[in-house]
């Protein structure tokens, strides 16, 4: 509150003709401001520019006796700077930088799904293990589970090898499946990268 | 009393305008006149 009386008793003295009370006044609050400024447009050279012509309207205004916001001081500069910005992201129709600052990172949205390091040799020893657990399996299951999923033949393809029907060659397989799953829950052998 | 762990750092610097732009307002200001004539304003900087 006395923060407020002060600021409108130096709007008076300042209106009165002593220029010293406009010094006060921008020195009081130029951080605030500038920061308010720096905050939205990320540059120092622009902000320094916002800053700038916000107290050149703040002055014009005063100057013209325009000003009768008894008592609300900063909040009334503190618009003229929002205005400004605004002004300034029109003309310029960019949108504001995001590098260089904490709370966003431009990275955490834009992701890259290639596997880091540590997923990769996650990912190599599970395909690792799951290699030795199909050596657990029937040799029949074995061979259709490889020809299938490492060597990506159809179970025509794997009927016709193996000289077994189609319905068997299938069903091979889902055993396999299920065998395997048998030794992971038996074993508890986590089979995950996440 | 306890001790404070904590250190300020020592780059730590307020964030502000220059020094030159706020001279340049306060010379501004004084150099600006406002002139009432009848229900017109003028504006005259005294440089």
């Amino acid at each position: 509150m006395e923060q407020l009386l002060q600021d409108s008793a130096l709007v008076e003295q300042y209106l009165s003709g002593d220029e010293n009370a406009l010094e006060t006044l921008i020195n009081r609050h130029s951080q605030r401001v500038y920061s308010f400024i720096f905050s939205k447009v990320f540059d120092k050279d622009i902000a320094e520019d916002i800053f700038q012509d916000t107290f050149i309207k703040v002055i014009r205004t005063l100057k013209r006796g325009a000003y009768n916001e008894e008592g609300k001081f900063l909040p009334w500069v503190m618009r003229i700077a929002h205005n400004l910005i605004i002004d300034h992201f029109r003309k310029s129709m960019r949108m504001p930088k995001f590098e260089g600052n904490d709370d966003f990172n431009i990275f955490s949205v834009i992701s890259d799904n290639a596997l880091n390091v540590e997923r990769q040799i996650i990912k190599d020893q599970v395909e690792d293990d799951v290699r030795k657990l199909i050596k657990e399996l029937p040799q029949d299951q074995q061979e259709v589970l490889i020809m299938r999923m490492y060597k990506d033949m159809s179970f025509k393809e794997i009927s016709e090898i193996t000289g077994v029907s189609i319905n068997t060659a299938l069903g091979r397989m889902r055993y396999a499946i299920i065998n395997l799953r048998k030794i992971v829950e038996k074993n508890n052998i986590v089979l995950t990268n996440q | 009393m306890a001790n404070l762990y904590t250190k300020k750092s020592a780059d730590y610097k307020k964030i502000g305008p220059k020094r030159e732009t706020i001279n340049f307002l306060l010379n501004y200001s004084k150099a600006l006149r406002v002139v009432d004539y009848e229900e017109i304003q003028f504006e005259t900087l005294l440089n």
